[in-house]
């Protein structure tokens, strides 16, 4: 930001016209891709795949389908309730496990062997344990988007001047108010990039549990649903639907970049 | 030497007691004790003229066979095209957004594209596991062949270094810790999709073994399944670690020096 603001008149249009220039180029190569899309579609190259312009007025259609918005609204809410309870409990353990060696020694093998364990596998075994099935894909998302936070904050932690942390000790503060005024902060911008990938991890989560209920709603029931008409409007909704999970990833993605890069910045001064 | 394993691993038998005595005293259907999980895995999977069963046979083999397959195709064709799009640097603008988006599409999203597309069976399931990790691969092939040193590619060029000389001994290596970082992601990622694939609609695998087990309300067999992946898991992150770390150990040691 200081870089940009101390550039000259001319400096700073170079860079404002270079972006534009990027952004034309962006839009060119969207633009491009639809059209061979709609070609290849409408000339019947591509048998199976429906035209873009159907695909996308789809897209725009789903918006005010009620039944696709109480879908959507089902697996918003079962990621915007597990992923908080995630940190909640993964951060904790990290700081814990981070803090303490012996601890974070002693349950290694323990976290070695739950690690690999594929969070899709347990999604038969949730279903049976935690009823009704909302509770099940709020345990799953919970149990799948701890995994990166409690990893990336042990690193954080670990990563901690430990100058900082033995100064704040000789001037006797206690264990506490070292891990919350040095571990804490320190190992902020690791925890975050933790909840970044956890994000994502939520929605395959949501969506896999989805698909194995069927029909307990959620886009991934509508999906299921959608995939099993026989005419061409399965494959138009699919798209559909693909368009609007890519492009909530993508808004959920660099809003939590753009708020990383924000909060940390100190860091990388 | 066995006194850092007793330190490291004492913890594990302890859990394994406690979780037998919890299951005792609850008492609960959904939650067998691990000695019948081991038991009934046992007595299913493990207990054939050459260890395995024929149901195991049956279902760990193609579900083992079509991962490290469609993983072997995503990482061929995820490196040549993310090198190829790396290297084209006018390219790089145009492309950027689709494959940005492509990437943040969840990839469990891909299988119903290819329910409609294909009947039942490998194909969706294979196309499922491709078309769903291909895309960290990409990018990040991209990206490390993008950011080779120009020096060094210039000097191969002044000397006259073939092109495919160039990719192999320059391009390639320098890109390849990036790469790897895509590939490592790749690999537990592809491991989800096949379990998801497998879960609906499957005639066999080890998704298909949970599912029926779950559809028999067979609560030991549906734990055991859980442990073979999570083996499974363990085994494939355990081998790529290993395949990393040879690969890229001349990395590290320059990184060290410089």
């Amino acid at each position: 930001m200081t870089a940009a603001t101390t550039l000259t008149r001319g400096g700073r249009s170079t860079l404002a016209r270079a972006r534009v220039g990027k952004l034309i180029r962006h839009a060119i190569g969207v633009a491009v891709f639809l059209l061979v899309w709609e070609l290849a579609s409408r000339t019947g190259l591509v048998e199976w795949l429906p035209p873009a312009s159907t695909c996308l007025a789809r897209v725009i259609g789903l918006a005010f389908d009620p039944e696709y918005l109480a879908d959507l609204g089902s697996t918003l809410l079962a990621a915007v309730i597990g992923l908080p309870l995630a940190i909640l409990l993964a951060v904790p353990v990290g700081l814990l496990l981070g803090t303490v060696p012996v601890v974070e020694e002693m349950t290694r093998a323990i976290v070695e062997f739950l690690r690999p364990i594929p969070s899709v596998a347990l999604i038969p075994l949730a279903l049976f344990l935690f009823q009704p099935d909302i509770n099940a894909k709020v345990a799953l998302i919970v149990y799948a988007a701890s995994w990166p936070i409690l990893i990336n904050t042990l690193y954080g932690v670990r990563d901690v001047d430990p100058l900082a942390a033995e100064t704040l000790r000789s001037f006797s503060f206690g264990s506490a108010a070292v891990v919350w005024r040095v571990s804490l902060p320190s190992a902020a911008p690791f925890i975050f990039t933790g909840i970044r990938l956890a994000a994502s991890i939520t929605l395959i989560l949501a969506i896999s549990v989805e698909y194995v209920v069927g029909g307990a709603g959620g886009i991934g029931a509508f999906l299921i649903q959608a995939s099993t008409a026989l005419d061409d409007s399965a494959m138009v909704d699919v798209i559909a639907v693909l368009v609007w999970s890519g492009a909530i990833g993508l808004i959920v993605n660099t809003l939590l970049l753009r708020a990383e890069r924000r909060l940390f910045k100190w860091r990388d001064a | 030497m066995i006194k850092t394993l007793v330190k490291r691993l004492w913890l594990v038998p302890v859990a394994l007691v406690a979780w037998e005595l919890i299951t005792r005293a609850v008492d609960d259907p959904f939650m067998p004790r691990p000695t019948v999980i081991v038991a009934r895995m046992y007595e299913m999977w493990f207990s054939g003229p050459l260890i395995l069963t024929d149901e195991a046979v049956d279902n760990f083999a193609p579900s083992i066979i079509r991962l490290v397959g469609s993983w072997g195709v995503a990482v061929a064709l995820g490196i040549a095209l993310g090198v190829a799009i790396g290297r084209t640097a006018w390219l790089s603008d145009y492309i950027d957004p689709l494959v940005e988006f492509a990437r943040a599409v969840p990839p469990p999203v891909m299988f119903p594209v290819f329910l409609v597309l294909f009947t039942m069976g490998t194909q969706v399931q294979v196309a499922t596991i491709v078309f769903g990790i291909i895309w960290p691969i990409l990018l990040n092939s991209i990206d490390g062949a993008r950011n080779v040193d120009r020096l060094q590619i210039e000097t191969a060029t002044v000397f006259g270094v073939p092109a495919s000389l160039r990719l192999v001994r320059i391009i390639l290596p320098a890109a390849s810790p990036k790469i790897f970082a895509g590939l490592r992601l790749s690999v537990s990622l592809a491991l989800i999709l096949m379990i998801v694939s497998e879960l609906k609609g499957a005639t066999d695998g080890i998704g298909y073994l949970l599912a029926s087990a779950s559809d028999r309300s067979d609560m030991p067999a549906l734990w055991g399944g859980v442990v073979v992946l999570g083996v499974l898991g363990y085994v494939l992150n355990t081998l790529f670690l290993m395949v990393e770390r040879r690969m890229l150990t001349w990395h590290r040691g320059a990184r060290r020096t410089a």
